[in-house]
């Protein structure tokens, strides 16, 4: 088989062309959202977010309103409990995060074990990428359209809000609503991604990019390129492996942005591991070539 | 008399238990730089947070320009050079984009910089010298190199109430002289100047008048007599009086 047609041939498929559109919108506006997260030190924050929607898509689709509704809701009830336990108790940040989330998740769970319904609940929660429906992909396609679009008109405002807050409230923003606002998008942009990898992987989605592009960048516009670039990019190649390989398909996305990390990480000219002394190593040798081409003469 | 440029009266702020200010007054006037003094603990970040409205005070007031803090927010009056242990050093900001951010109040919707804001900012760098350093990131920058990025965001700003947490911890001697012209510069042009300095022996250089904080005001005069022994040991205790660390 030549190359064209191993790019081709999954693309006759309906589904293929739906979980493709679902990766790609999903791994993009995840990516933007994570470059924020991965700087305020919101990782955490975005694990438990995405977990927490879970009862909320299920009461959701049970009283059948907008996912991103109750998502939302859920989303908002989260953090209030985070905040609400760690400020009035001696619990830390981080076991106030782990009880609340979890416990949503866990309410999530049950939600799904009594309720009847046709199409399975228990997708959401390691997704379903290959099921995506026409109706589901424009909802995804609306959705993620709304929260780039709101997360690219206010990129400067939030920017600022993860540098230095205390700055922004000094001139008079309001450092508490783009807080919000931020944790708005990200309940939304939650529901946009558990279709394609799930609700447990959907924090994948949410910290590799933002971190992937930090290794290889000093200017935040370029991360905000780079890390729906790298996102869409591991998105269309784990689809692609998973149907040829025939795997769980939003596993393999995420496996793909893992191993792309784990490149970065090491090979980064900058920042990698390695990469900084491969860098230092070449500058070295194309000096002493200098050098000596220098006492040739 | 013209209305101070911040006016803090009876100020107290509670914690829970922990009592950071009580009942702490104080006036800053334009155009004069105060040094704040005090231990670790003495309330001088509560009252730098205070003045810019980030703490609810449990009674008293700020007053800024006569008006409210919020008044003076919006109006992108207040300027603040943060501790350096309080900034992301490795945030892919450029010095150019941090002292741009001096300027969001003076923005639109979504902060497109207009030429003035353009000019401001390439003014501002001048001033402190890093005009050839505007396009690297700020962890690239030395201590004091960074220190007067931060300064460069409230010239931009135009701000007319500076407050600067500690600009001179981890600066060198000559980054030190250009902040204090800097600051000086700014102070004969009209603005007022807090600065909370752990560095008494430059005060006098630097500083119009000195205040000496521990939880309340215990005094605010001219810097030569607040920093007499005597005074030094009622807000750092008796120890200043024998050998003293900070003598």
């Amino acid at each position: 088989m030549n190359p064209i047609d191993l790019i081709l041939e999954p693309l006759g498929y309906g589904f293929m062309i739906n979980a493709l559109a679902t990766a790609v919108t999903a791994a993009g506006v995840c990516a933007v959202l994570s470059c924020w997260l991965v700087l305020i030190g919101w990782s955490l924050m975005g694990d438990a977010v995405s977990h927490a929607v879970l009862p909320g898509v299920v009461l959701a689709y049970v009283f059948s309103v907008p996912f991103a509704i109750g998502a939302l809701l859920f989303g908002f009830l989260a953090v209030a409990l985070i905040g609400a336990v760690r400020d009035t108790s001696r619990i830390k940040e981080d076991a106030a995060i782990g009880i609340v989330f979890s416990t949503l998740f866990a309410l999530g769970l049950v939600l799904i074990s009594v309720t009847p319904s046709q199409t399975d609940l228990g997708h959401i929660i390691f997704g379903n990428l290959l099921g995506v429906s026409k109706a589901e992909l424009i909802q995804i396609v609306i959705l993620g359209v709304l929260a780039l679009g709101a997360l690219l008109l206010k990129r400067k405002d939030f920017t600022l809000f993860a540098f230095d807050a205390t700055h922004a409230h000094a001139i008079g923003l309001n450092p508490r609503l783009l807080g919000a606002a931020l944790l708005g998008l990200l309940a939304l942009t939650s529901v946009v991604a558990l279709q394609a990898v799930g609700v447990i992987l959907v924090v994948a989605m949410l910290i590799i990019p933002g971190a992937t592009a930090h290794l290889l960048t000093d200017r935040f516009g370029r991360m905000l390129l780079i890390a729906p670039l790298i996102s869409v990019s591991c998105a269309v190649i784990g689809l692609y492996v998973s149907y040829y390989l025939d795997t769980a398909s939003g596993g393999m996305i995420v496996l793909t942005q893992g191993a792309v990390f784990a490149l970065v990480y090491l090979f980064s000219p900058t920042q990698g591991l390695l990469g900084r002394k491969i860098v230092r190593s070449l500058r070295r040798d194309a000096a002493s070539s200098k050098h000596e081409a220098a006492a040739e003469h | 008399m013209s209305t101070p440029a911040v006016t803090v009266k009876d100020l107290t702020v509670r914690y829970g238990e922990v009592l950071a200010l009580k009942s702490a007054s104080l006036e800053l006037n334009s155009s004069r730089i105060c040094g704040l003094i005090g231990m670790n603990g003495s309330g001088k970040s509560t009252l730098f947070k205070a003045i810019m409205g980030l703490v609810k005070p449990d009674s008293g007031t700020v007053h800024i320009n006569g008006g409210t803090p919020a008044q003076a927010r919006k109006s992108a009056a207040i300027g603040y050079v943060p501790q350096s242990e309080d900034v992301d050093w490795a945030f892919p900001v450029s010095v150019h984009d941090v002292v741009m951010m001096g300027r969001y109040g003076h923005m639109g919707f979504t902060r497109r910089p207009s030429k003035a804001d353009k000019l401001a900012v390439d003014e501002a760098l001048e001033r402190v010298e890093l005009t050839d350093y505007a396009h690297r990131q700020i962890g690239q920058l030395s201590g004091g190199q960074k220190k007067r990025a931060f300064v460069a965001r409230g010239i931009a700003q135009n701000a007319t109430i500076l407050l600067l947490d500690e600009p001179f911890a981890g600066v060198d001697k000559r980054s030190e002289a250009t902040i204090t012209r800097l600051l000086r510069e700014q102070a004969s042009s009209g603005a007022a100047i807090l600065i909370s300095t752990h560095d008494l022996h430059a005060l006098p250089n630097l500083a119009d008048e000195a205040v000496l904080l521990m939880q309340k005001v215990l005094m605010h005069g001219d810097p030569q007599t607040v920093l007499r022994p005597e005074n030094l040991a009622l807000a750092f205790g008796l120890d200043v009086l024998g050998r003293g660390e900070d003598a």
